[in-house]
């Protein structure tokens, strides 16, 4: 399937890329973080358990466990600081 | 209701004249205004920078207050949040809830302010004499918004 990726902040920041489209052959948004985080680099260091982000599919925030569909956009992006 | 995400300055008593114009049966109207300060974390801060995921921002803050809405019985509810460069003093966000009796104007308003700071997708850069930073979530929201939910 086809995913539209967007990051925000501070992980923009630091992949250097806020917006990117993939080809994805996995399910959920954990099995796309282990995409990503084979990438290497900063992407497994920011992307690693236990570091605090946040996934949202299609603008609404979601568990990891998400199944992810066709054309879907995927937003990752730190805990938000608004307010 | 009204729901804006803009650059632009607001004024509080434009906002809440807006929303009694015209009608009676408003008893009650609790705003809250947050500004931005001149220090956090011990570092003096000369600006502030607001970015936001737009889409999900509108979606996100119309979700929150559809929540108020369901919770108590409210007349109207006014919510401005500001991007992009904010020096201190500056107001960053606003929320009006306007109500037949005081306690559901507190209640809802602090309930919507508690969850945009933990739901709503904005971040703050500030910039310090140590150079810029991005501000990083604090637990203490987290507690805010979660004690809304234990009842």
């Amino acid at each position: 399937m086809k995913l539209r990726l967007l990051y925000f902040a501070r992980l923009r920041e630091r992949f250097g890329v806020a917006e990117e489209g993939i080809e994805f052959a996995g399910a959920t948004a954990a099995d796309l973080l282990a995409v990503l985080q084979a990438r290497g680099g900063v992407w497994a260091e920011e992307l690693a358990a236990g570091r605090a982000f946040r996934v949202a599919v299609d603008q609404d925030l979601v568990a990891l466990d998400a199944v992810l569909h066709d054309g879907a956009e995927i937003a990752i992006f730190p805990p938000v600081t608004g307010g | 209701m009204k729901i804006l995400v803009q650059a632009d300055a607001f004024d509080l008593g434009t906002e809440v004249d807006a929303m009694r114009q015209g009608r009676t049966d408003i008893g009650a109207i609790a705003s809250f205004v947050g500004l931005a300060r001149d220090i956090n974390e011990g570092s003096g801060v000369a600006a502030m920078t607001l970015e936001h995921y737009p889409g999900m921002t509108e979606k996100a803050l119309a979700a929150l207050v559809d929540a108020a809405y369901a919770r108590w019985t409210l007349q109207d509810v006014t919510v401005i949040h500001r991007i992009g460069r904010l020096l201190p003093g500056d107001p960053i966000v606003l929320v009006a809830v306007a109500s037949r009796h005081r306690g559901e104007a507190f209640a809802a308003c602090e309930f919507i302010m508690d969850y945009l700071k933990t739901q709503a997708p904005f971040w703050k850069k500030e910039e310090t004499s140590e150079g810029e930073r991005w501000v990083e979530a604090r637990a203490s929201d987290d507690a805010a918004a979660a004690r809304w939910s234990r009842d």
